[in-house]
């Protein structure tokens, strides 16, 4: 049976929170998060390599836990919290992990980078101290094509430093 | 301290001796453009989306070979949402990258060449629209036989695949002889000969290609591309659409990631620019993962046969290396490939006689062009292993080996290439000493092994690819009141950190911060041309160019300055955004005050810099590949473990030493070192762009094996290895602060050092790349039969070679030119201009 031409299909509306605030957003229903996030929010800072879930450009945090943007679709996530690369940093300040990543080199072309960056903050929110070997198992999802990856691990763990120093600081 | 005697005496020195006096060059930074791409703001080409946009699909043929009969698009037309349908006779002038090959349309007439090649377009207002109006589009093809590989190539001359090329299915044969190369074979104690496989890979940026193009409000075309070469994307556009450069206006976006993916001006870049004129609204396209396969433009597939005479204390006393390369079914960057497969073989070790043929065919697969390394990546991996088979049997040391046959600075090779520093010496030396080469090497338990390999690599093509005289990079700088500094060049940052490069040399060179400078790169409007980030250009030539333009700043700025202290303007110093006395620093201006006694003295600051490459030596025909200003030389040692049971490598660290000139940032000079060993790591253990055929009746249909990120395997977080880098810093003086390449370079000596350590491992030779778990079980039951302990190719097919352009080598009283060139008359101009990323 021939479906209906795109252009004919009803609309679908969703209210989440993004980045820690409430969005309301119609889009076709058919439409990944990662298309909603890109085509309907202006959320950019969200990348795709491939729409298939084997790079990992596009992992955002789906109530915190890293997810491949682009094989959720956006009608799942009513109600749930979606943290994008442009929620990571703080009162206008940058998360700690991006610092250290565009300190150390840890981003050269830069499109990998919003998906690394929001994969190891849940590592960093899940394990505050994890080894090399637990950062390469984290970020195996993510491919970069340029550093090597290995002054992006070298950025998570003087990201991983610098949390644990501003922990001890507070009061 | 150091004793400075102590330094200048030494040509090598590491970074820190090295920054006297400089603030900026050599210190470890957070890259220009770090901020934006942490935060998800660099605006990649897809990134943009515009009021009224349209999306635009191209139907790709499903043949390798065919004729199209007849178009119909009515059906697709007449789908709701669609607006506009394109096919070839709307966009039939040919371009493509090289003058000599002008051989594709942005949408096929009446001919495709692979599967993939672009028959019709269609924009819709949807991107899934479109996808849909691509089914209603019926094609009605006339099948064609097709070619799969060269050797077919070379049997089937009919139908050929272009109308054009030396004949038959043979795109382009190069045959040049420097010296008798037989004679040095007589003079030989020992000859060897190898033939050797490296398969195609492809660039695999995480960014997929994507465009926008708009109707500027004037009638003017605006394109933002992902592209790594805007100049020539724009003539290319030119010349397709018929229209005035100046009314073209094209915006390399930063690119994620390149690596000479995105160096061809594109079909879908031209449908797009089209679309958007007839339409009068932004129209956009982006190629989906499995078409950046089909687009390709990657590492051609090469069997080669090097035959190499040596003396028994190593000394090379004569080369001839043949190569087949499958250049897929267009000319894209070919000719020059072609050359370059044997250009550089003499950059690295000195080679007195030199013979090269190689032969480019076409095949009905998608076009291979530039990928990191651009035609040398190949037979450096044939010479390197060829090399440590030679150490093997002269029962030398390999490292010592090359240590004996390094070629000296500031030669000119056999083939009249003009070297500058040459520290291939202390790299080979740091990595053998950082590896502890000495007690692994033949000693370590079986199953473990090392291997070293060397390389070397421009600094920069030495011509552009048109012929012209003018200069390869350009800058503008605007001195603004309030301090700042804007650069304007045309320079492309694709990840390898091109605008870092200009604003620390600009900053340098003023005395201020890079962050104080504003950057305005890529876009053919606002700069003058760069010709591209390619062949490892950027850092010497537009790094050159903003030289100049910051020192003509800096003049002026001096001279009005030195008015109002009344100083000589040659006691001035410019340093932590002031300009003061040197013998009294407190005694000075703000960088801001200066510029606006500039601007008092002298009108509206700006200046303007630019580099033209010197002349090569290299006159004959083909001379244009492989002359660079300088070239980078890079060393590496690889530890493997190889599984007997499975075949399995595993590469547990690598260490590389490059000789980069000086490290403007060493941050990325580190970054690029790495990168280079992990794509290397990649090409040498698993990466390869194969394919296969369908049945007939799917009319043998060559289709990619594996067109998606997880089955094209590349190395992940889990497969990387621990580098040690080293870098090797002996200024140049032909680049800007002394610094040299580092982009392509350090790719080179891994996929060699990988074959080297495998035999030392467990004693087999895979003479071809990628070394997979299969070619190693391979070899080792041959080993074990007792046979000789090798996978790789048997022998290297006949070839109808031209006769050779002899050009005798410099020591030989050559003058450049070749002794047998019937052409040599006709001026420069009118040869055939090749040329060279």
């Amino acid at each position: 049976m021939a479906t209906l031409p795109i252009e004919s299909q009803k609309t679908a509306q969703i209210r989440f929170a993004l980045n820690g605030e409430e969005v309301d957003v119609s889009f076709a229903p058919y439409k990944t998060l990662l298309e909603v996030l890109r085509e309907d929010l202006g959320h950019t800072g969200t990348k795709h390599g491939c729409e298939l879930g084997e790079c990992g450009a596009c992992a955002v945090l789906l109530d915190g836990k890293p997810v491949l943007s682009c094989l959720v679709l956006a009608l799942e996530c009513r109600g749930r919290q979606v943290l994008t690369v442009e929620g990571l940093s703080v009162d206008g300040r940058l998360h700690p992990l991006q610092d250290t990543f565009a300190d150390l080199g840890a981003a050269q072309c830069g499109y990998c980078t919003p998906g690394i960056l929001v994969t190891a903050k849940a590592l960093l929110d899940a394990n505050p101290h994890p080894s090399r070997d637990q950062i390469r198992e984290a970020l195996s999802g993510n491919l970069c094509r340029c550093t090597g990856y290995l002054q992006i691990f070298e950025a998570v763990e003087a990201a991983m430093v610098r949390m644990a120093e501003k922990e001890e600081g507070a009061p | 301290m150091s004793d400075p005697e102590e330094k200048s005496k030494s040509p090598v020195t590491d970074s820190l001796s090295n920054r006297e006096g400089l603030r900026v060059i050599g210190v470890p930074r957070r890259r220009v453009d770090g901020r934006a791409k942490v935060t998800g703001q660099t605006r990649f080409a897809d990134d943009i989306f515009l009021p009224r946009i349209a999306h635009c699909k191209l139907l790709r043929s499903p043949h390798p070979h065919a004729r199209i009969r007849k178009i119909d698009a009515l059906r697709a037309l007449a789908h709701p949402g669609v607006y506009l349908m394109l096919t070839g006779k709307d966009l039939p002038i040919q371009y493509g990258i090289l003058p000599v090959s002008q051989d594709e349309q942005a949408l096929c007439v009446d001919h495709v060449r692979h599967v993939g090649d672009p028959v019709a377009a269609v924009v819709a207002r949807e991107e899934l629209t479109a996808c849909e109006a691509l089914d209603l589009i019926d094609v009605d093809y006339e099948i064609l036989p097709t070619i799969s590989n060269p050797k077919e190539a070379l049997a089937t001359p009919e139908p050929r695949i272009h109308e054009y090329g030396e004949e038959g299915n043979i795109h382009k044969q190069v045959a040049l002889e420097f010296g008798n190369v037989e004679q040095g074979f007589a003079e030989a104690d020992e000859i060897f000969e190898d033939t050797f496989f490296y398969q195609g890979n492809t660039h695999l940026p995480i960014e997929q290609h994507a465009s926008v193009a708009i109707k500027d409000p004037d009638g003017k075309l605006t394109i933002w591309s992902s592209t790594q070469t805007p100049h020539y994307l724009h003539r290319a556009l030119a010349k397709v659409l018929e229209m005035p450069p100046a009314h073209i206006r094209v915006i390399a976006t930063p690119n994620g990631g390149g690596f000479g993916g995105k160096s061809d001006p594109f079909n879908h870049e031209i449908v797009v620019a089209k679309a958007a004129l007839l339409l009068d609204r932004p129209v956009k396209i982006c190629l989906t993962r499995e078409e950046v396969f089909y687009c390709h433009r990657g590492r051609h597939p090469v069997l080669m046969k090097f035959k190499t005479g040596v003396k028994k204390n190593g000394t090379i006393t004569g080369v001839h290396l043949q190569t087949l390369i499958d250049g897929g079914a267009y000319g894209s960057y070919g000719v020059a490939s072609t050359y370059y497969a044997g250009a550089l073989q003499t950059t690295t070790y000195h080679i007195p006689r030199y013979r090269y043929e190689g032969c480019r065919t076409f095949t009905n697969k998608p076009p291979c062009g530039p990928k990191r390394g651009h035609g040398t990546p190949q037979p450096r991996f044939g010479q390197e292993v060829q090399l440590d088979k030679i150490a093997e049997k002269l029962q030398l040391d390999p490292g010592d080996l090359r240590l004996r046959i390094v070629e000296a600075p500031n030669t000119v090779t056999a083939n009249f290439l003009r070297l500058g520093t040459v520290n291939l010496t202390e790299c080979i030396r740091r990595v053998v000493k950082a590896s502890d080469w000495k007690n692994k090497f033949r000693k370590l338990p079986e199953g473990r092994g090392v291997g070293i390999a060397c390389s070397a690599y421009l600094t920069g093509a030495g011509l552009p690819i048109y012929w012209n005289k003018m200069p390869h990079s350009g800058v503008q700088l605007k001195f603004d009141r309030g301090g700042g500094v804007s650069i304007f060049c045309g320079a492309t940052e694709i990840g390898q950190g091109s605008d870092d490069v200009l604003a620390s040399i600009v900053a340098e060179v003023l005395g201020i911060d890079p962050f104080d400078v504003r950057l305005f790169t890529g876009d053919t409007d606002l700069g003058p041309v760069d010709l591209g980030s390619y062949s490892s250009r950027v850092t010497l030539m537009a790094g050159n160019a903003a030289l100049q333009a910051a020192e003509r700043g800096k003049a002026l700025l001096a001279e009005a300055v030195a008015l109002k202290l009344d100083l000589p303007k040659e006691r001035l110093r410019f340093a932590d955004k002031r300009i003061f006395d040197s013998a009294a620093p407190e005694k000075g201006v703000s960088f801001a005050e200066a510029i606006s006694l500039a601007e008092a003295r002298f009108g509206t600051i700006g200046t303007v810099g630019s580099y033209t490459p010197p002349k090569s030596p290299a006159l004959y025909k083909g001379g244009g590949v492989g002359p660079s200003p300088t070239y980078s030389y890079s060393a590496a040692v690889v530890e493997v473990e190889v599984h007997s049971a499975t075949g399995w490598v595993h590469v547990p660290k690598v260490w590389i030493a490059h000789d980069i000139g000086r490290a403007l940032n060493p941050t990325l000079v580190r970054g690029q070192v790495e990168g280079s060993v992990y794509m290397g790591l990649g090409e040498a253990l698993m990466e390869e762009q194969e394919f296969r055929r369908l049945p007939k009746r799917l009319s043998h249909a060559l289709v990619h094996k594996f067109p998606s990120l997880l089955e094209y395997k590349s190395p992940t977080s889990l497969d990387m290895p621990e580098v040690v880098t080293e870098l090797v810093e002996d200024p140049d003086p032909r680049g800007p602060f002394g610094a040299k390449e580092v982009g392509q370079g350090p790719l080179l000596p891994i996929m060699p050092a990988v074959a080297n350590a495998v035999y030392d491992a467990v004693g087999v030779r895979i003479d071809e790349v990628p070394i997979t778990p299969d070619k190693i079980m391979k070899a080792l039951a041959e080993k074990k039969a007792g046979r000789n302990p090798r996978y790789g190719p048997d022998h290297f097919p006949h070839v109808h070679w031209p006769e050779a352009l002899r050009v005798p080598p410099p020591w030989e009283g050559g003058d450049g030119n070749a002794i047998n060139d019937v052409h040599r008359e006709k001026p420069r101009a009118m040869k055939e201009k090749v040329l060279a990323p």
